[in-house]
C-alpha cells in the first residue's frame, strides 16, 4: 500500500508540472487554435533564468532558500513573459490568417530558434541547479514526500485556482472568452484582440516560467533540450483533458502523470516482466488513444463554448 | 534535420558570397596551397543533447593532438602535410551515426575519431567499413563494435564485458549484496554494460531483480526507484549517461533508498556531484580505462592551456586515438587508409594513456578499468583492474610513477 502511495505522490507531483505546462498550450488553443510548439521552450527559458539568478545569489548573498527561490521565480517570470510576447508578435501575429500549417511549422522553427540560442548562452553543458532547499522528507503512511514536491502541488493548485478566477471573474477573462468564441466580432465590440491573445501568450509564459523553476528544483539539473520532452508530454496531456478547455488541461495533467507513474510500477509485475519500466510512456500513450478513441475531444472537450 | 538545414544555409551563403566576391580572391593564398597536402581527420560525437559537454570533451582531445602534429610539421610522402579536423555532431542518434560515415566518406577523410556513443558507433562502423577508412574510437565500450569482424574498426578504451564483471565483482566483493537492481537507459551501451553486470552477478550466486528501463531522456526515476525499493535491493546498478544518472541518484535518496548505487563510465564523473548533489557522496562507479588524472602530465597541462577547462574523461582516449592514426600514417608515408591501415593494427604506441596495441578484433591489450568513490565531491579512483587483476589505486600509481621516471633518469644520467 506504501508503494502505491508513493507511486500517487510521484504521479502527482509530475502531474501538477504537466497541468501547468499544458494550460499554456490549451489557453493559445483556445483563443487562436494553435499549437505552440515552442512552449516547452519557453519553460526551459524559465528554468535557465531561475538557474542564473539563483546561483548567483545563492553564491553571493546569505538569503534565506525560500526566498532565494522566489526571486528567481520572479526574475524568471518577466523574462518568459517577454519571450511569450515576442513569439506571439514576431512568430504568430503575420500567420493568424494563414493556413493552419503555416503557424504551426512556424511554431516547430520557434522552438528549434530558442533552443539554439539557449544553447549559447547557457552551454551545453547539463547545469545543475543549486541545491539550496533542505532535502527534507516527510512521512505520510508509509510513502515519502519532499519539501519540493510539496511546494509543486501546492503552488501548482494555487495557480490553476488563480487562473480559473482570471478568466472567469476578470474583464480580461471575459475578453479572452469573447475572443475564443468569435474574434471578428469581439472585435466589432471593442475587444482588442490583438491585445487579448498577446496576453493569453503571456499569461501562458508566466505559467511556464514557475513550471520551468519547478522542473529544475525538483529535478536538480536544467538542459536546454529539456523543454522538448515536457512540452511534448503537456500537449499530449492538454489533448488528454480536451484542449482548449482549462479544467481539462489541468485534469489531463495530472492524470497523464499518475498514469505514467503507475505504469512504471506495476506493468512489470501485471505482465510477469515481458513489459518493463521502459513501457510506461508507451502505456501513457496508450491510455491517451483509449480516450481519444471514446470521446474524440478529449475528457472534458464537448464544452466549446466555455473555453479560454 | 535542424543541423542540415544550417548546413544548406551556409552553404546558400557562401556560394553567394562567393559569386559576388570572385575577383577579390588574393592570389597569394593559391600560391601557398600546392606545397601543403592537407590530410582531413574526421571527429564525431554528440555536440547538442544531454551528453554535449562529454562530446566536447572527446572533440577537444582530438583537435589538441591534430595541433600538435600541425606544430610539429609533419612530412609524409615526400610532402608536408597539414591536418585539418573535420568536426561533426551525431547527436547522440544511431541513425546520425551512418549519415555523418557518408559525409566523412564524400569529404575524403584519412581516417576517423570516434564515435561517442556505442550506438552510433556500430552503424557507423559498417560504413565506414565498406569505404575501407580506419575508426578509432576512444569512448565506445559497447563489445559488439569490435565483434563486427570488421578489420577498420579500433577501440582505444576497454570494453563493456571487462568493464561490467570489473564493476560487478567489486561490487560483489565489498557489498556483498544478496539482492541487486539493475536499471538501464535502453541505449547499446547502457543496456550491453547492464547486461554484462547482471551476467557477472548472477554468476557470483546474488539474485538479479528483473531489469527496469528509462530512456536517455529520462528525469524521472521516481515511479522506477519506487518499485525498485519495495523489492528491497542490497545494492542498485545503472547504465547510463551522467545527465539521467544524476536525477536517478538524487530521487532515490529522497525516496530514502540507502543502500549504495554503482554507475558505469558514462556517469563516473565529476559532473556527479553537481547533478545529485549530498546524494552523491559514497556512489561507486567504474571507467573502461586509466582515470583522466592518471592521463600524461603533458596531456593534462596542454589541455588546460589550449581549452582553458579540465579534461573530463575520455578526451585522453580520442587524443591517443587521433595520434594512432598520425602515427600509422607516418610509418606508412602514406596518408591513403589502405596502405596505413595495416600499420595501425600492429602499431606499438605510448599515448597519454600508456601503451596501445590492439589485439586481432581491433581492441585494446590488457585495458585497465578503472573502480571510483564519490568521496567528498570528487571521484576518487580506488582500484584498477587489469587482466582479471585488481590493484590499488595507489599501488598502480607508483609502479606507473616508477615506470616513467626510469626513462628520464637513464637519459639523465649520461650527462652527470
Amino acid at each position: 500500500m506504501d508503494i502505491f502511495l508513493q507511486q500517487i505522490i510521484n504521479g502527482l507531483t509530475l502531474g501538477s508540472v504537466y497541468a501547468i505546462v499544458a494550460l499554456g498550450y490549451t489557453m493559445v488553443y483556445g483563443i487562436i487554435q494553435l499549437i505552440n510548439f515552442a512552449h516547452g521552450e519557453v519553460v526551459m527559458i524559465g528554468a535557465m533564468v531561475a538557474f542564473t539568478v539563483i546561483g548567483w545569489l545563492a553564491a553571493n548573498t546569505a538569503l534565506p532558500p525560500l526566498a532565494i527561490v522566489l526571486i528567481g521565480t520572479i526574475a524568471a517570470i518577466p523574462v518568459c513573459v517577454a519571450v511569450g510576447y515576442a513569439l506571439e508578435v514576431f512568430a504568430y501575429r503575420r500567420l493568424r490568417h494563414a493556413p493552419r500549417l503555416a503557424p504551426l511549422i512556424t511554431a516547430i522553427g520557434a522552438s528549434i530558434v530558442l533552443q539554439q540560442i539557449a544553447m549559447m548562452i547557457w552551454s551545453r553543458n547539463p547545469l545543475a541547479f543549486p541545491q539550496i532547499i533542505p532535502n527534507t522528507v516527510y512521512a505520510v503512511g508509509g510513502a515519502t514526500i519532499t519539501l519540493v514536491q510539496l511546494a509543486i502541488i501546492i503552488t501548482s493548485v494555487a495557480m490553476m485556482i488563480g487562473l480559473t478566477l482570471v478568466v472567469y471573474r476578470t474583464r480580461l477573462g471575459v475578453a479572452m472568452r469573447a475572443a475564443s468564441q468569435n474574434a471578428p466580432i469581439a472585435g466589432l465590440m471593442g475587444v482588442n484582440v490583438n491585445g487579448v491573445i498577446a496576453a493569453t501568450f503571456m499569461i501562458g509564459a508566466a505559467l511556464a516560467a514557475v513550471a520551468g523553476v519547478m522542473v529544475g528544483t525538483y529535478y536538480g539539473i536544467a538542459h536546454y533540450t529539456m523543454g522538448a520532452l515536457l512540452g511534448l508530454k503537456a500537449f499530449c496531456a492538454a489533448v488528454l483533458g480536451g484542449i482548449g478547455n482549462l479544467a481539462g488541461a489541468m485534469l489531463g495533467g495530472m492524470l497523464l502523470g499518475i498514469v505514467e507513474a503507475l505504469g512504471a510500477g506495476y506493468i512489470g509485475d501485471f505482465t510477469n516482466n515481458v513489459f518493463g519500466s521502459n513501457y510506461q510512456d508507451v502505456f501513457a500513450f496508450l491510455v491517451l488513444i483509449a480516450v481519444l478513441v471514446f470521446r474524440p475531444s478529449g475528457l472534458l472537450g464537448e464544452r466549446i463554448g466555455e473555453r479560454a | 534535420m535542424n543541423r542540415s538545414l544550417t548546413v544548406g544555409l551556409c552553404g546558400a551563403l557562401l556560394l553567394a558570397l562567393s559569386g559576388c566576391g570572385k575577383e577579390e580572391t588574393p592570389p597569394a593564398s593559391k600560391a601557398a596551397a600546392p606545397q601543403e597536402t592537407v590530410i582531413k581527420i574526421g571527429h564525431a560525437a554528440p555536440l547538442t543533447g544531454g551528453i554535449a559537454h562529454l562530446g566536447k570533451d572527446n572533440e577537444n582531445g582530438a583537435r589538441l593532438a591534430i595541433e600538435e602534429a600541425n606544430a610539429r610539421g609533419l612530412t609524409i610522402g615526400g610532402k608536408k602535410v597539414k591536418f585539418e579536423l573535420l568536426a561533426e555532431d551525431d547527436e547522440e542518434k544511431p541513425d546520425r551515426g551512418p549519415i555523418i560515415a557518408q559525409k566523412f566518406i564524400d569529404a575524403k577523410v584519412a581516417g576517423v575519431v570516434g564515435h561517442l556513443n556505442s550506438g552510433v558507433s556500430i552503424p557507423a562502423s559498417t560504413v565506414y567499413g565498406q569505404a575501407g577508412i580506419p575508426m578509432v574510437t576512444g569512448s565506445s565500450t559497447n563489445p559488439k563494435l569490435t565483434e563486427q569482424g570488421l578489420k577498420n574498426v579500433f577501440r582505444t578504451v576497454g570494453r563493456d564485458d571487462q568493464q561490467g564483471p570489473a564493476i560487478a565483482s567489486y561490487l560483489a566483493t565489498e557489498y556483498k549484496p544478496k539482492v541487486v537492481a539493475v536499471i538501464d537507459d535502453a541505449t547499446a551501451y547502457g543496456e550491453g554494460l547492464g547486461n554484462e553486470v547482471e551476467k557477472t552477478l548472477t554468476a557470483a550466486g546474488i539474485k538479479v531483480l528483473p531489469r527496469e528501463k528509462g530512456s536517455k531522456d529520462s528525469r524521472d526515476w521516481k515511479a522506477v526507484l519506487t518499485k525498485v525499493k519495495g523489492k528491497k535491493p542490497d545494492a542498485i546498478f545503472y547504465g547510463g549517461m551522467d545527465a539521467t544518472a544524476g536525477p536517478l541518484l538524487k530521487q532515490g535518496r529522497e525516496l530514502g533508498i540507502k543502500v549504495v548505487f554503482a554507475f558505469g563510465d558514462g556517469a563516473c564523473t565529476n559532473t556527479m556531484k553537481d547533478l545529485a548533489g549530498d546524494a552523491a557522496e559514497g556512489l561507486v562507479c567504474s571507467q573502461a580505462g586509466i582515470p583522466v588524472q592518471a592521463a600524461s602530465a603533458k596531456f593534462l597541462t596542454d589541455y588546460k592551456a589550449r581549452f582553458n577547462a579540465e579534461p573530463i574523461q575520455y578526451s585522453p582516449f580520442t587524443y591517443d586515438s587521433t595520434q594512432l592514426l598520425i602515427a600509422a600514417m607516418q610509418k606508412a608515408d602514406s596518408a591513403d587508409p589502405a596502405k596505413f591501415l595495416p600499420e595501425l593494427a600492429k602499431i606499438s604506441y605510448d599515448g597519454a594513456t600508456g601503451r596501445i596495441e590492439f589485439d586481432d578484433k581491433g581492441d585494446r591489450k590488457n585495458a585497465e578499468m578503472t573502480i571510483f568513490m564519490m568521496k567528498s565531491g570528487r571521484i576518487e579512483p580506488l582500484a584498477i583492474v587489469k587482466g582479471g587483476a585488481t590493484i590499488k589505486y595507489e599501488d598502480f600509481i607508483k609502479s606507473a610513477a616508477t615506470a616513467a621516471s626510469a626513462a628520464p633518469a637513464a637519459a639523465a644520467a649520461p650527462a652527470k
